[in-house]
């Protein structure tokens, strides 16, 4: 099957976003389009005394100026967090009030304050300027040190000391017990850097009102245009759901930070009823930096015991996470769900108990951001693998095949039931890709020129396919995590499936068409995908987590197996043959044991004309499904990278980077290896390059390209993209998902090697030429 | 961007007439810092003045022993000029890493020399190859023109016409780029030629471009890159920031110094 599952065939989707011809938000026009420009707070923490508005009112074009007492005065709600969480207490988290538009107080550079609306972009720029807001500027709080100081200022009124939830899992005592007991304890200090997510195509929306309808309809960058229907209108009171249609049209890379509902596309669309026009507002760069969510924000103390053979006995781990100021729809599930759960790693582990303290900080809010929870789990626990070898003189390749689980299904002491893999398969084929053995002479080569040469690996696990909702809704989730989709053959028998997955840079145009033509054996061109409008696709949870294959996927071929059985039936019965021996092969609808055939047109042309159809058979052909997926799956690889420091400089270069993956089944190995390429250019970005500064007052130090460093081309290394694949057991297609996989295994690679390079494990993320060049200095210092 | 006035100089004369007619005029030559500056509404000229089509500032003249560039050439032509190549390869060299390539086909060796930024790479150049700087009004040293970060010796209304200076014996640019802008973070331009030897340095210190006397003095009685193994840079004076302390500038300015006396020969 050339166009099938494992056809490596080219994306669908790239003529359009190749010659310019894709339709992002900002792309659309509205009859009767007006502009909105935010009025922003320039400080970090600040009280708002008082907003005159009258010199911007009376500006050339300004339709309306709009503030917070306004949107709250026409009943629309707070900005709410969407995961539960519960306290080691008890007590459940302490979200603070967030307002589209601040009403009183300002938590962050770049809160949003007032909307100016005007007839053009221009103006209301110009319009925005001349607000003028009166402000008394309070103490900042803008890292977790200032948050948890004993002079912090209070960010929310009900989060006392700044903490948002104590939580906790696992088992404190015996992990106590097995450390204390253990033969040796490795213990770290680690941070996880700040990031932002810098996505090419910037935030917008595109609003309109009609007023005879009393229907609205949001034109948005989003990852799943579903939810943000039901969250408008549910928590925000924006519109009514029926009333609301919202599109997701085009969307240029969202990595986590599209899934949020933002203030913006609020006011947009409540703007449009209070002026009767269209209102369009995108986003410019500073204000991606300024308000888009960011990622990670983690400081940890963590502690792993070995037994006197090198089996571990536990782990204990304690991680303050940074929210930011307000609590963003996921942010919650972050650094609980997503990271705690994941701390047992590839390796059995008998013993785990992970506490979070959760604090807000006069900074952008923070949520998922791709691999979100797992990049955190899996950067711990493998860089506290590697030390804990060298602390132990133990082979770090050793160490880990020693500890690697090794029959399925494993339940791990945090949650987590891993169904399927082959660890030290994936670490085979990475070593022996990688030239491991022959690293001692490649050092001594690197040496001779004067440079540091070093090699590092991590054994990265994860969990995708998010995920059963009852688990989840036990778990806090406000919703449960199933995939919708729905299969119309049409009359001439091409195919339309419409998916509540949606794609912004995913390829689904492409691998859900392969899924399709793999079951029937039609063209990959007569398949059409929809999605990304909630008016055409009745109801679907968005991607992310790499969710799309796992569970967009799924829910596809449980819409096929609906379909398949209807053809066979309208098959038997035009050929006159038993149901049971009819298959559907090559685009043809064959009885098996004889030259009857129909082709595939033929099957959806009987069922429209429905002149000759089985007995009480409806006419038609289009089958819808629910998916929930019974599991988390648990992507899993091998990652090894090798360096070469300049230790004039402290400059890294990456000179081979391998990625041993196991995806499960891979519907389109060219897709895959991009995303996996993808991925790791951004876990390099993490490892070597990105980071958000933000001063003591809270000022953004890195707000532009000038000072945040994104990965270019020349920072990257040519990667050996393998696999070595295991089935997933718990959905249909068996596919575990790749999307996130890169940015995951790659900053502990890297650093691992950058480390084994130079000698020294306190080493943190960025890795910047200045950072590395300060630890080889201050050891040559000390050598002298 | 606020909105301007836009207009088109046909020569220097007539962009300085231009320019004293505005009511809050700039020049704008391949706008690479001044349109950004603009679209972030933190400039906001009543008129722009386009110098970057006058035909008399676009010549590249390098007959030994003087190399004239007009001030509109942009980085890109004098990466891919042969001329200069075959008398100064290292001002190409230098050239041909400024920004990125949509920067380099429309920055101009003028704008560059005019805004003097402190992280710039052809201020160390200009300084280092002991250039003169034309305007319409008069001949400036580079000694006297480089005044600090963002500073020249340029008077209101004073226009950049060409750069001239004499082709060196040896000379090199060696430079370590911050990794998030590709301005330098550091870079040492070395020169050696009829007025001895110079040593410019950019990026690294706290008030621009600046030559480094030591190194000069060393270098003076050796040209080559161990007689910098005894020079002491100092901490102090050097810009810290998110990318780097002091101390790693100091150390880069040795390190690239180094670098650039090897390049050269």
């Amino acid at each position: 099957m050339s166009e099938g599952i494992g056809a490596p065939v080219k994306r669908k989707e790239d003529k359009r976003f190749l010659t310019g011809s894709g339709r992002y938000t900002d792309d659309i026009q509205m009859e009767n389009q007006a502009y909105a420009a935010f009025v922003r707070s320039p400080h970090a923490h600040a009280m708002v005394k008082g907003i005159d508005k009258s010199a911007a009112e009376a500006m050339p074009g300004v339709l309306a100026v709009l503030d917070g007492k306004q949107l709250t005065g026409d009943g629309i709600g707070n900005i709410i967090c969407g995961w539960a969480i519960t306290s080691k207490d008890g007590s459940p988290m302490n979200m603070g009030a967030w307002s589209a538009l601040a009403t009183d107080k300002t938590r962050y550079v770049g809160d949003a304050v007032v909307a100016v609306i005007a007839e053009t972009k221009a103006q209301a720029r110009e319009a925005a300027e001349a607000v003028v807001v009166d402000y008394d500027e309070l103490p900042v709080a803008a890292t977790i040190g200032a948050a948890v100081a004993g002079d912090a200022p209070q960010i929310h009124d009900n989060a006392p000391g700044n903490v948002i939830y104590d939580w906790e899992i696992g088992e404190k005592d015996p992990t106590d017990a097995a450390l204390a007991g253990a033969a040796h304890v490795t213990e770290m200090d680690l941070t996880n850097n700040r990031l932002s997510p810098n996505a090419m195509e910037p935030r917008a929306a595109i609003t309109k009102y009609d007023a005879a309808e009393d229907h609205y309809t949001l034109y948005t960058t989003s990852q799943n245009p579903h939810v943000a229907r039901l969250v408008l209108s549910a928590f925000y009171q924006v519109a009514p759901e029926h009333k609301l249609r919202v599109i997701a049209p085009d969307v240029g890379g969202g990595f986590g930070s599209k899934i949020y509902i933002y203030p913006e596309e609020i006011v947009c669309l409540w703007a449009a009823m209070k002026t009767k026009r269209s209102i369009k507002w995108t986003a410019d760069r500073t204000e991606a930096f300024l308000t888009d969510a960011h990622g990670r924000d983690h400081v940890t103390n963590a502690k792993m015991g070995f037994d006197a053979d090198g089996n571990i006995v536990g782990f204990k781990v304690s991680t303050k996470a940074n929210f930011g100021a307000y609590m963003s729809l996921f942010s919650s599930a972050v650094p609980t769900y997503l990271y705690a759960t994941l701390l047992s790693g590839t390796y059995n582990i008998p013993n785990i108990y992970c506490e979070v303290l959760a604090l807000y900080t006069n900074t952008v809010p923070i949520d998922a951001y791709r691999g979100a929870g797992r990049p955190e789990a899996s950067y711990l626990v493998e860089r506290m693998m590697e030390t804990a070898a060298r602390e132990l003189g133990r082979d770090p390749a050793d160490l880990r095949r020693q500890n690697f689980v090794r029959e399925f299904p494993h339940q791990t002491p945090v949650i987590m039931n891993y169904d399927s893999g082959d660890f030290e398969g994936n670490l085979n084929q990475a070593m022996e890709a990688a030239d491991w053995n022959g690293f001692d002479a490649r050092k001594a080569e690197s040496a001779a020129r004067g440079k540091l040469r070093g090699i590092g690996m991590a054994c990265y696990i994860e969990a995708c396919g998010i995920a059963p909702s009852a688990a989840v809704g036990s778990l806090g989730a406000g919703v449960g995590l199933w995939e919708s989709a729905e299969v119309r053959v049409n009359p001439v028998g091409s195919i339309e499936i419409l998916t509540g997955s949606h794609s912004h840079g995913q390829g689904h145009e492409t691998t859900f068409a392969q899924v399709v033509a793999d079951r029937f054996g039609v063209p990959l061109d007569s398949i059409q995908i929809v999605h990304g409008d909630t008016d055409k696709v009745q109801f679907g949870m968005g991607t992310y987590g790499s969710r799309s294959g796992p569970v967009g996927m799924s829910a596809i071929a449980k819409a096929l197996d609906k379909v398949e059985i209807k053809v066979k039936k309208i098959g038997a019965h035009l050929l006159e043959e038993p149901e049971e021996n009819i298959v559907i092969e090559d685009g043809q609808v064959k009885a098996t044991g004889t030259n009857k055939a129909l082709g595939w047109h033929e099957i959806g042309l009987a069922a429209y004309t429905a002149h000759n159809l089985p007995a009480d058979m409806e006419p038609g052909l289009k089958e819808g499904a629910f998916y929930d997926p019974l599991n988390f799956t648990f992507p899993m690889g091998c990652f090894i990278c090798e360096v070469e420091i300049d230790p004039d400089t402290g400059k890294t270069e990456i000179l081979k980077f391998v990625a041993s993956d196991d995806f499960g089944v891979i519907i389109n190995p060219m897709i895959v290896e991009g995303q996996v390429h993808g991925g790791i250019a951004q876990g390099v970005g993490q490892a070597l390059l990105e980071e958000v500064v933000y001063n003591e007052d809270g000022q953004q130090l890195s707000a532009s390209y000038m000072d945040y460093t994104m990965p270019r081309a020349d920072d990257v290394p040519n990667y050996d993209v393998l696999h070595h694949n295991t089935k997933c057991t718990t959905n249909p297609l068996g596919i575990k998902g790749c999307g996130e996989a890169g940015a995951i295994g790659s900053p502990p690679a890297v650093i691992n090697a950058i480390t084994n390079a130079i000698g020294n494990n306190d080493l943190s993320m960025p890795a910047t030429p200045s950072k590395v060049w300060a630890l080889i200095h201050s050891a040559r210092m000390a050598a002298e | 961007m606020q909105s301007t006035t836009y207009h088109k100089a046909s020569s220097a004369a007539d962009a300085a007439a231009k320019l004293a007619g505005a009511e809050d005029g700039t020049l704008l030559a391949g706008g690479q810092t001044l349109i950004p500056t603009m679209k972030q509404r933190l400039a906001a000229p009543t008129d722009l003045v386009d110098i970057s089509g006058i035909e008399e500032m676009r010549t590249i003249d390098a007959r030994p022993p003087t190399v004239t560039i007009g001030a509109a050439v942009t980085h890109a032509e004098v990466a891919a000029s042969a001329e200069i190549r075959a008398v100064c390869p290292s001002i190409c060299d230098l050239a041909s890493h400024i920004g990125d390539p949509a920067v380099r086909h429309r920055g101009t060796i003028g704008g560059s020399v005019a805004n003097n930024d402190p992280a710039a790479d052809y201020p160390a150049a200009m300084l280092a190859l002991n250039a003169t700087i034309k305007t319409n009004k008069r001949e400036i040293a580079a000694d006297e023109f480089f005044q600090g970060m963002f500073t020249t010796a340029l008077d209101e209304g004073e226009i950049i016409t060409s750069i001239s200076f004499d082709v060196p014996e040896k000379g090199a640019y060696a430079k370590f780029p911050n990794p998030a802008s590709r301005y330098a973070m550091c870079g040492v331009f070395v020169a050696q030629g009829g007025g001895g030897v110079r040593v410019a340095v950019t990026g690294a210190g706290d008030d621009g471009v600046y030559r480094n006397a030591d190194m000069e003095t060393a270098l003076a009685s050796n040209f080559s890159a161990d007689a910098l193994d005894g020079v002491t840079v100092s901490a102090d004076g050097m810009l810290s920031d998110l990318h780097g302390d002091a101390a790693y500038r100091a150390n880069l300015v040795k390190v690239m110094a180094k670098r650039a006396v090897a390049a050269a020969g």
